[in-house]
């Protein structure tokens, strides 16, 4: 149970960091921000929709995404998410610490063998 | 603003979030249907990858902040409608927590107003009282030529006054009346910050002897004599026969709460008759209050007039020695008294309170019971825990604060019978009332008590073990072990109300039976004051006036007998003699000298008070100006000044600070049993020994005083408050120039005299009646649940043979194992707690043992009376009933 808790909580902070990444390349609804994390993700990631939503909500509450109904090509009405002055800040933030914490462990785990 | 504007469009946020959603599921079934999946498969396994749509919903509201208070307004909705569904509930326990909030509220707006409000003066902080302390009196009367030393001499005060209480007869605008008047020196109204309506207040000088005669008067008397006309300024006012210039009027809220009442006159001091004032030894009932400096403290203001009255002793040897100052910061004062009274009274009421909480969670536990499965069904649906208990939280504040509007409805309705009612000696009346802090104490209050029978029923019912629904037993006795600590936590809180109340009925018993000295039935008092002509009649005229003063009253049908009285009076004011013994070389200063209480009566004063007579005689009419001057004492001076002699025959030199008369020598010629002059409960801890003088010795200068004002003690046929009205109709008809003014029963003086107690009994004893009733509906309610729940058990036992008496004591045990468990610790908490009252409770130790014999047996007997109504109920189930029921 444990465990688990564990696991979502480490995925939960790394979601939100994709999603502004996907975001950032330009407006995109939800089902499509998920078909594009599993895409560029090479299929690694699979998003639970179960978590997709509310942290797209979250986002948008902490103002670091904005919302706007569009059409889409098909014609139906979405909720478009596009970055903010303060989600682009937010994203260049979590990246640096990515890659600090990912140096990090990839340097332990190179030193250590 | 931004989150409470989508507050208001929660329906369209809402609308939002399920398209959204929606679209996502097309958009997956569109993807699906072209990989050649059927559309209805299609539609499905989106739905199915998708998961719980409603609980992502409820993820997507809470990961928005403003989701608090939507939560909050959604509960809000839902408790109202549960309410509604359940009104008997709801009424009970609304009504309930309103007796409980209310009794709170009212207290504490007493408290509030009387111990916690500053008092109504520009920085209060920086009040304190003065007065003199010397060898028999802490808090002694200042002397006037002392006060103009303190005032001019020390360093630490920016302001000082004295205050002294007096009556006058006014005349000459409309019918004469004796009005009460308040002897002040200059700086007072400045000091406490009194600006006056029109004219001016007292300038520095006009308090000195000899200044020119004016006075101020009171909104009040200046509304109902002068119909509140301007013109008064400037205009003369004739009081006591003397003629006094008005130069402002006192603001209608003025009022100094010392208990000196009602004041309609303000005079300078130094218009004083009394040729006393301006002796250093005398004692005239003169208090102070004064103004500490900015930043002078209590303690360096202490040491500062403790340096200065060493220097007037140093300066006066005679007059001033053993003469202290005593400093008190003014609030505690006039306060003080009543401190221990509101804080137990304030007890007592959370205790109430506190059962009331109980008797609702008692309530809300087992009807949670029954929303057992309405839980159980909202978790399916993907609420969590805390949501729950958030759910059940809001539900009980709810309650409460229903609880809390009637409780301050009942409040605000019982304010005036409660400040109606209450004791002359509770200071600062007129600052209670409901104002802000009073609702903010509700309204905290009611949060506080919804929280405290909320919570454990809420917690008790989110348990996941609650929550299976299959485990109905398991979840039953765990609120069942919760109802059970619910029913000791009662009786022993009823426990210690009942030992506070027995306590203080005990205490009252004891004091109605005190024997005071004298039999106060049908005796009445009153003050009189002679026509304004006897203002400056010489001695022998006003002796003449006041014997036929004296045969007129008693000649009034109803009047038994009369008697004059001057100086002390039991119960009402006190007045002190000083001596030495004949043959011994006269102490120098008065203060070295022997003290008594100085009553100064009419001779027929013993017929009326039916003090008994020890030995020797009373006075008679023999003893009058011209014979040799007589006195009776008490068994105590009697005992402290002549200890295995005979007092009867000894002589004493009166010390007469007059100067004017020699020092009288006076033979003692009877002995009297000792009256309780200060007061039935603590008469012990102050002045003793007693003197009585016959009226018409009188030193002269006295004699000139009494036309303002004497007092006048009669024995009545019959009620003595129908007697004054008849005396004062024969009076007028004679010919109307005395002024009758306060009559009061001694009956009602003793009646008052305890009035504080009497207001706490009543409060406690009210307070321990609403506990029990509460704690044997607590206890009523749980055991019928039990016995409810165990029926089916019941049933089996009997059906196995067990007989009605066998089921009785089944349920009994139980109940009584609960009460005595309750009964232990509230004794325990009792024996600790009225330690508190030690100082209310007359006659017993906190710990009376009686006391607790009777609340414990009264508590325990009402408690198995609850039971026994469930419990006869449980005898009486039938065993086919009962099985066939499951």
């Amino acid at each position: 149970m444990s465990q688990n808790d564990q696991k979502a909580e480490f995925l939960k902070g790394t979601l939100d960091m994709l999603i502004l990444k996907v975001v950032a390349l330009g407006p995109i609804h939800g089902y499509a921000i998920s078909q594009r994390i599993q895409m560029m993700s090479k299929d690694l990631f699979q998003v639970q929709q179960g978590s997709l939503y509310p942290a797209l909500h979250r986002l948008e509450d902490r103002a670091w995404l904005q919302a706007e109904w569009r059409a889409t090509e098909t014609g139906r009405e979405a909720k478009f998410y596009s970055l903010t002055r303060k989600g682009r800040k937010q994203l260049e933030t979590e990246v640096r610490n990515w890659e600090q914490i990912s140096d990090a462990v990839a340097l332990i785990l190179r030193t250590v063998e | 603003m931004y989150w409470f504007r989508r507050l208001f469009r929660k329906q369209q946020t809402e609308r939002q979030l399920d398209s959204e959603l929606r679209f996502h599921l097309e958009q997956r079934a569109a993807e699906l249907a072209d990989a050649g999946v059927a559309p209805e498969d299609a539609r499905r396994c989106a739905r199915i990858e998708f998961g719980g749509m409603e609980g992502v919903k409820e993820e997507c509201r809470e990961s928005r902040r403003v989701h608090l208070i939507e939560t909050l307004l959604q509960d809000v909705r839902y408790g109202v409608r549960m309410m509604r569904r359940s009104p008997g509930f709801t009424t009970v326990a609304i009504i309930t927590l309103g007796l409980g909030i209310g009794a709170n509220t009212a207290i504490f707006s007493v408290v509030n107003g009387v111990l916690l409000s500053p008092l109504p003066y520009p920085h209060p902080e920086q009040l304190v009282a003065l007065d003199e302390s010397k060898p028999n009196f802490q808090f002694g009367s200042i002397s006037y030529p002392n006060f103009v030393d303190w005032r001019d001499q020390n360093h630490t005060f920016s302001a000082m006054a004295i205050v002294r209480g007096t009556g006058f007869g006014l005349t000459g605008a409309g019918d004469p009346e004796q009005v009460s008047g308040l002897l002040v020196s200059s700086q007072l109204f400045d000091m406490l910050g009194v600006k006056p309506v029109i004219g001016r207040t007292f300038k520095t000088g006009e308090d000195a002897i000899g200044a020119a005669p004016i006075v101020l008067i009171h909104a009040g008397l200046w509304q109902r004599k002068y119909g509140s006309s301007r013109d008064i300024l400037g205009q003369s006012m004739t009081l006591d026969g003397k003629s006094y210039t008005i130069v402002g009027v006192i603001p209608v809220n003025f009022g100094l709460d010392q208990g000196l009442g009602k004041v309609d006159v303000y005079m300078p001091i130094g218009q004083w008759g009394n040729p006393f004032l301006k002796l250093r030894t005398a004692g005239l009932g003169i208090h102070g209050i004064g103004r500490l400096k900015p930043g002078v403290s209590v303690v360096e203001a202490r040491a500062d007039m403790e340096r200065l009255t060493k220097s007037l002793t140093a300066a006066y040897p005679e007059e001033d020695k053993g003469i202290g100052a005593s400093l008190l910061p003014l609030r505690d004062k006039i306060v003080g008294r009543v401190h221990v009274l509101l804080v137990v009274l304030l007890t007592a009421v959370g205790f109430v309170l506190l059962i009331a909480c109980v008797n609702v969670a008692n309530l809300l536990l087992a009807r949670s019971t029954a929303r057992t499965r309405e839980f159980a069904v909202r978790i399916a649906l993907g609420a969590s825990k805390s949501r729950l208990v958030r759910q059940l939280l809001t539900e009980s504040t709810l309650l409460a604060l229903g609880g809390g509007a009637l409780g301050l409805a009942l409040a605000a309705w019982t304010q005036g019978v409660l400040v109606r009612t209450l004791p002359d000696a509770l200071p600062r009346v007129k600052e209670i009332q409901l104002d802000v802090h009073v609702l903010i104490f509700t309204l905290l209050v009611s949060l506080f008590s919804g929280i405290v029978f909320g919570l454990a029923p809420a917690l008790r019912t989110s348990r996941p073990a609650a929550l299976a629904v299959g485990n109905r037993q398991s979840a039953n006795r765990m609120s069942h072990r919760t109802q059970s600590a619910f029913v000791v936590v009662e009786i022993a809180l009823s426990l210690v109300l009942l030992a506070g109340a027995g306590l203080m009925i005990r205490s009252l018993v004891r004091l109605w039976n005190t024997d005071p000295g004298f039999d106060a039935h049908n005796i009445l008092t009153f003050g009189i004051s002679l026509p304004p002509s006897m203002m400056k009649a010489p001695p022998p005229a006003i002796r003449a006036a006041l014997r036929q003063l004296d045969d007129r009253i008693a000649s009034i049908p109803g009047v038994q007998a009369v008697a004059p009285s001057w100086g002390a009076f039991p119960l009402q004011t006190d007045d002190e003699a000083v001596f030495w013994m004949q043959g011994q070389p006269k102490p120098k200063s008065p203060n070295d000298m022997n003290w008594a209480l100085s009553y100064v009566v009419g001779n027929d004063y013993l017929k009326i008070m039916r003090t008994p007579l020890l030995r020797g005689r009373f006075f008679d009419a023999s003893d009058d100006e011209r014979s040799p001057h007589v006195a009776v004492v008490d068994e105590a001076f009697a005992a402290k000044f002549f200890p295995g002699q005979d007092p009867l025959g000894k002589l004493i030199n009166l010390y007469d600070n007059s100067g004017n008369n020699g020092s009288p020598l006076v033979q003692i010629i009877g002995v009297v049993k000792h009256v309780k002059q200060w007061s039935l409960d603590k008469d012990g801890e102050e002045l003793q020994p007693q003197m009585y003088r016959p009226f018409m010795q009188l030193p002269d200068a006295a004699i000139t005083l009494t036309p303002s004002g004497i007092g006048m003690v009669v024995r009545s046929q019959g009620d003595p408050d129908a007697l004054f009205d008849s005396i004062r109709r024969v009076m007028r008809r004679d010919n109307g120039e005395e002024v009758l003014y306060g009559p009061r029963s001694m009956e009602a003086m003793i009646t008052q005299s305890l009035a504080a107690r009497r207001y706490a009994m009543f409060l406690l004893g009210g307070f321990a009646a609403l506990a029990l009733m509460l704690a044997a509906i607590g206890i009523y309610g749980v055991v019928s649940y039990v016995v409810g729940r165990r029926t089916q058990e019941i049933g089996i036992r009997m059906a196995l043979g067990a007989r009605r008496v066998d089921v009785l004591r089944l349920v009994l045990r139980q109940s009584v194992w609960l009460i005595a468990m309750g009964v232990g610790a509230g004794l325990a908490a009792a024996l600790a707690l009225t330690q508190l009252m030690t100082s209310l409770v007359f006659g017993v130790s906190a710990s009376d043992p009686l006391t607790y014999f009777c609340v414990t047996a009264l508590l325990t007997g009402v408690a198995l009376l609850a039971c026994s109504v469930p419990a006869r109920r449980a005898m009486r189930v039938d065993p086919m009933n009962a099985l066939r029921c499951e």
